[in-house]
């Protein structure tokens, strides 16, 4: 990664780190250039946005770089952070970007049609397979890792352009023009493809949460 | 809106209702539906779940950064 300029913002003092306990004052030592701020900030979220990397990326050294990349960027353009979010949140957006840019840059995976796994209709409208509702106990379960870790990897399964969106929108709880935003899309093509890829992962966790017979 | 049919309610209306964005008159067409299909409230109850076991997944045991990342880190600030 090539090296540049630190982002020292001329009016602003520099902090001592030390005592930024809260979001305003990090945010002023990551702008004041201040290398303990920088690495307060590093402690402080990496943990979280190193998280929703996993979730982008499916791979840890592409995870970790993405991270890496984004406290980067984050503090070459700290100037010119407004401060109309937080700074965690910020950090957050950065970090997505990151991911997608690698996501952009990756070899395409090998991926079953989405539309294999949506639901069929028969001739009058009715579910061709209609769904069997599933166990309270199975779905209780969700509170349990090994349950959520088998969710993810069915969530992994998704073709990309689905998985990404179901991130974002269900788990990261970004709205739908934000979305919309990062990925360069429509908000109706969100829609859609949120919906969809929600109906591809009912498909996938049906072996999971069906009442056994 | 009326005799609306599983194929409609599932691909057309169902995202927009359970994020509570569907119009009234298109809301009560789909409850009308729901009260004498038993599929489709099969349907809708394992789609609100798979949002549920998705958010889920999110959640997992507070994690650390690396150690040997936050250096790498520290390394690459520019300045």
């Amino acid at each position: 990664m090539g090296q540049s300029s630190p982002a020292v913002c001329s009016p602003t003092q520099p902090r001592d780190a030390a005592s930024a306990s809260t979001g305003a004052d990090l945010l002023e030592a990551f702008r004041s250039g201040d290398a303990a701020g920088f690495e307060q900030a590093v402690r402080q979220f990496g943990g979280r946005l190193l998280a929703l990397a996993r979730q982008l990326l499916r791979n840890e050294e592409d995870a970790q770089d993405a991270v890496q990349d984004a406290f980067v960027t984050a503090f070459r353009s700290a100037c010119s952070f407004e401060g109309r979010s937080s700074l965690s949140t910020w950090l957050h957006q950065i970090v997505v970007n990151s991911a997608l840019m690698k996501l952009r840059t990756q070899r395409r995976r090998r991926e079953q049609p989405i539309e294999d796994l949506l639901p069929t209709f028969i001739d009058d409208g009715h579910q061709a397979r209609p769904a069997v509702r599933w166990s309270e106990s199975a779905v209780a379960a969700l509170e349990r890792e090994e349950m959520r870790q088998s969710v993810r990897e069915s969530i992994d399964r998704l073709p990309e352009s689905y998985r990404t969106i179901l991130v974002l929108r269900d788990i990261q709880e970004l709205d739908a023009q934000t979305v919309a935003d990062l990925l360069g899309i429509s908000t109706d093509l969100v829609k859609v493809r949120l919906h969809r890829a929600r109906q591809a992962l009912r498909t996938l966790l049906d072996p999971l949460f069906v009442v056994q017979a | 809106m009326t005799d609306l049919t599983c194929r409609a309610l599932i691909e057309e209306f169902l995202s927009d209702y359970v994020e509570g964005r569907l119009p009234a008159e298109a809301a009560a067409a789909l409850e009308a539906h729901l009260s004498v299909c038993g599929d489709c409230v099969a349907y809708l109850e394992n789609y609100r779940s798979t949002m549920k076991a998705a958010k889920s997944s999110g959640h997992s045991t507070p994690q650390n950064i690396p150690e040997r990342l936050v250096q790498a880190i520290l390394a690459a600030r520019p300045g």
